[in-house]
């Protein structure tokens, strides 16, 4: 068992969030884990024992489409079947500060429950908001915050301006390039 | 070159964990204790349930100095210390390393009480070499060392914070889980806490309570939450010891783990060996709490996974 494992539990998927080797003096090998629900996103903490075992849970990624953004609903389409689903704002997680209109992306399902997405590496957005670029700030290592077009906020080099497209690390997110159309 | 920086980070730490050690020493040989140095390669070693050597060869790697302490003991020498490394498979974790460092000493005529007494002893003597007074801040709080200590039997510790008393976590068979999820959190945070007489069932070598046998005359040090140290007033019963030693083994055999031979020569010696209590103190996790620092990778210069 490890960090990031995802095991079925009374039918239900949870992901282990952390795992620690505990031994109480004199006792037996236990592994303090948190777990989180897939679906329900509750948390709770679970002791196991060395000879435990678990079942892993069975999980399905498709690619799908991202739609739009509704009263903290996040709809995706699947170009295929052109079956939709929905994410909470909890599953969606970072990924919010990427998700573009149109923007190809995984859904991982847990039989027909939609559970989490995962976004490209790589996304190109539109900086909506900066300041001027004064002069003074090209000192190297220097760097200004501006908007984007999904509301996030990011540290970029003070000659990227307003209206100019941009490439982002999903991953860490921050900045890597700009990006001429 | 990130391994070597990452070394090089650990200056400091390295510095006042060889300090420590170094007043830990002056503490015992200021107290007329005879340090000593067993045999880390041994072909016997003392059974327990949930302890797995490290085999090498035909023989193990010690999981601690005990039984030769005591062949020791036994022989005459009524105060040894010894500070050396002890081995035990898979243990791997926030606390715990494959290969570790052990402070064990043994006092002839101690009892388990009497030997509180002196372990408070010691790590204000080391507090004080080191320079940290009468308060260590560890992980954001303040452990006073301000003696003496808080003391608290397991039952009355099941009691205050446990969902079941201890004797009902004993018959349901989860009196570790409670212990790691319920107890342990609790203990040693605003001053070290001393937890005493667990039930015998679980404490391989200590000596049953004379009016309570169900209960072994056995305690641990718990500081920041950490189980800093195990001690007991030690059996000296040979036929008991043996007893023991193949009850182990049988629950090794049916939990699917090696069984491993017994130390015929110890149980010879056994017999003889004078009343005594003896203490083992986990070095890493004790520069742990004088470092002020969350993992035992910290305060080592090697973990096993950058070898």
């Amino acid at each position: 068992m490890k960090k990031g494992l995802r095991i079925k539990i009374d039918n239900e998927p949870y992901i282990v969030t952390e795992f620690n080797f505990v031994k109480p003096g004199k006792g037996q090998a236990l592994y303090r884990s948190k777990l989180r629900n897939m679906i329900t996103g509750a948390q709770f903490e679970r002791t196991f024992r060395s000879v435990d075992t678990f079942e892993p849970a069975d999980l399905e990624k498709k690619k799908m489409q991202y739609l739009y953004q509704e009263q903290g609903k996040y709809c995706f389409m699947d170009n295929e079947s052109y079956e939709q689903v929905f994410l909470t704002e909890d599953q969606v997680g970072e990924a919010k500060n990427f998700l573009i209109d149109n923007l190809e992306v995984e859904i991982l399902f847990f039989e027909d429950n939609a559970l989490e997405v995962s976004v490209p590496n790589f996304v190109d957005l539109v900086v909506i908001r900066a300041d001027p670029w004064a002069k003074g700030d090209s000192v190297s290592g220097k760097t200004k915050p501006v908007t984007l077009q999904t509301g996030y906020q990011i540290q970029v080099p003070p000659f990227v301006e307003e209206g100019e497209k941009i490439r982002v690390d999903t991953r860490s997110g921050e900045y890597l390039t700009r990006v001429k159309d | 070159m990130e391994r070597d920086g990452r070394l090089a980070d650990k200056r400091e730490i390295l510095w006042k964990r060889a300090g420590m050690i170094r007043a830990i020493r002056d503490f015992f040989t200021g107290r007329e204790y005879l340090e000593v140095e067993t045999p880390l390669l041994i072909p016997a070693l003392i059974p327990e349930t949930y302890i797995d050597a490290v085999a090498c060869g035909d023989s193990f790697l010690h999981t601690s100095p005990e039984l030769h302490m005591k062949r020791l003991l036994t022989a005459g020498h009524p105060k040894i210390f010894q500070i050396c490394k002890c081995f035990r498979a898979g243990e791997r974790g926030s606390n715990h390393l494959p290969e570790f460092t052990m402070l064990e000493w043994y006092c002839r005529g101690m009892d388990y009480r009497r030997l509180m007494e002196e372990c408070e002893e010691l790590i204000v003597s080391v507090a004080a070499d080191l320079g940290s007074g009468d308060v260590i801040n560890y992980q954001g709080g303040a452990i006073e060392l301000q003696r003496p200590w808080e003391t608290i039997s397991v039952r009355e510790a099941f009691a205050s914070y446990a969902p079941m008393s201890m004797d009902k976590a004993v018959t349901e068979n989860c009196f570790d889980e409670i212990m790691v999820s319920s107890i342990e959190p609790r203990l040693g945070f605003t001053q070290p806490t001393f937890i005493y007489d667990y039930p015998a069932s679980g404490s391989a070598l200590a000596k049953e309570k004379k009016d309570e046998p169900v209960l072994a005359e056995r305690f641990e040090l718990y500081m920041g939450g950490k189980e800093i140290a195990n001690a007991c007033s030690e059996l000296t019963d040979p036929e008991e010891h043996h007893r023991r030693f193949l009850n182990v083994n049988r629950h090794r055999h049916s939990a699917g783990k090696s069984i491993y031979p017994i130390p015929e020569h110890f149980l010879q010696d056994v017999a003889r060996m004078p009343h005594a209590a003896g203490i083992a103190l986990g070095v890493d996790r004790l520069a742990m709490i004088f470092c002020d620092l969350p993992a035992i990778d910290d305060v080592v210069s090697f973990v096993p996974e950058f070898l």
